[in-house]
């Protein structure tokens, strides 16, 4: 089983909706409208030529430049009788700040029993709402928590430091 | 005078030798003491660790067990897995928000004399993970009260021996936080 081949079905099955095919580092990647994700997902499980029926990963990106499409959710699935991967991401707008969730994706977790803690870890980190999750709350960080850490708004380092600079390692940079 | 002084004062013969005065007589002798001092050097030569790593200093520490740095020369070996019967706690890693009320739990849960050393940067005061973090305790004596600092990332289980040795120094000399507590001295 080869990526057209599954490409091929793809397209058969949803037409114009899935796009964005390309196979970064080998792996066959696409994308499709967020309402659809549990029909792709389903239909790829479902196949009986397919089989992707595992959940290897489950996580998001933000990208604030990204007007219209800050938040990517991103499926890893693997056909473990033939050793396939893919990579299936759907994108999503992010609500005004200040609103309790940061998007609403329907719940994976009917088809895979692994998406309960992908989900709850997701939630965790970027505030995705997962609709239909059976026990949507934190699962990695304290519960008094009220902000989700992994948004580009929070920096990942104090932007002002400077014993971290190339300077220090004597290899130019920007310390002059 | 400075703890550090006082602990590693070379005339104070409670570090070296039983603690007390021989006074000999005819077929063997007597020994002179103060009860405090005979518990002191009693607890301080059997200290049982509670395993307690949550990170790459756990590595280290569990070095220190088997037989190339041996902590059971020093009276460290039994090792416990459950806080009832332990004696020093060693934080050997970070502490996570979420990891401080198991941390605070286990602590209450030891029995008394009980002695904490911090382990690491990340113990001592949340070492790489100080600047913009939105997770890790910045400090283990945040929420507990710590007797020994051990300096390191991850500090090398020679320092986690001398760590355990001073520790020994401070109970003989009564100079642990929970000692001051009971008997306040005047330094």
């Amino acid at each position: 089983m080869d990526q057209d081949y599954i490409k091929q079905r793809l397209i058969e099955k949803f037409g114009e909706a899935v796009t964005g095919f390309e196979s970064p580092y080998g792996m066959l990647t696409f994308e499709a409208p967020k309402e659809m994700n549990l029909k792709v997902l389903q239909f790829l499980y479902d196949d009986e030529h397919l089989k992707f029926r595992f959940l290897t990963d489950l996580c998001a990106v933000h990208y604030p430049d990204n007007k219209g499409r800050e938040l990517a959710i991103v499926y890893l699935l693997h056909n473990l009788v033939d050793n396939v991967r893919i990579r299936f991401k759907v994108f999503s707008p992010i609500n005004e700040a200040g609103a309790p969730y940061t998007a609403d994706i329907y719940t994976a977790t009917k088809l895979f029993e692994a998406a309960n803690w992908l989900e709850r870890e997701t939630f965790d980190f970027f505030g995705i709402n997962f609709v239909g999750h059976p026990n949507l709350k934190r699962i990695m960080n304290v519960e008094e928590m009220d902000y989700y850490p992994m948004l580009k708004q929070y920096p990942l380092e104090d932007q002002s430091r400077v014993d971290k600079d190339d300077e220090m390692f004597g290899r130019g940079g920007s310390v002059i | 005078m400075d703890v550090k002084e006082i602990i590693s004062e070379p005339q104070s013969k409670q570090q070296e030798t039983f603690p007390g005065h021989v006074i000999p007589t005819q077929g063997g002798g007597i020994i002179t003491s103060t009860i405090q001092d005979v518990i002191n050097w009693a607890r301080s030569n059997s200290l049982w660790p509670l395993t307690f790593a949550t990170s790459c200093c756990g590595i280290e520490m569990m070095s220190v067990a088997p037989s190339k740095y041996d902590f059971s020369r020093f009276g460290f070996e039994v090792a416990r897995a459950s806080p009832r019967q332990a004696d020093v706690i060693i934080v050997a890693g970070t502490i996570v928000q979420k990891m401080a009320p198991v941390l605070k739990r286990l602590y209450d849960q030891m029995a008394d004399p009980k002695y904490v050393i911090a382990m690491g940067a990340c113990a001592i005061s949340g070492g790489p993970f100080f600047y913009n973090t939105y997770s890790v305790v910045k400090g283990a004596d945040h929420v507990i009260p710590v007797d020994v600092y051990i300096p390191g990332c991850p500090p090398r289980p020679e320092a986690l021996l001398h760590a355990l040795i001073t520790l020994q120094g401070k109970i003989k000399s009564g100079l642990t936080r929970e000692q001051i507590k009971a008997n306040p001295i005047q330094l």
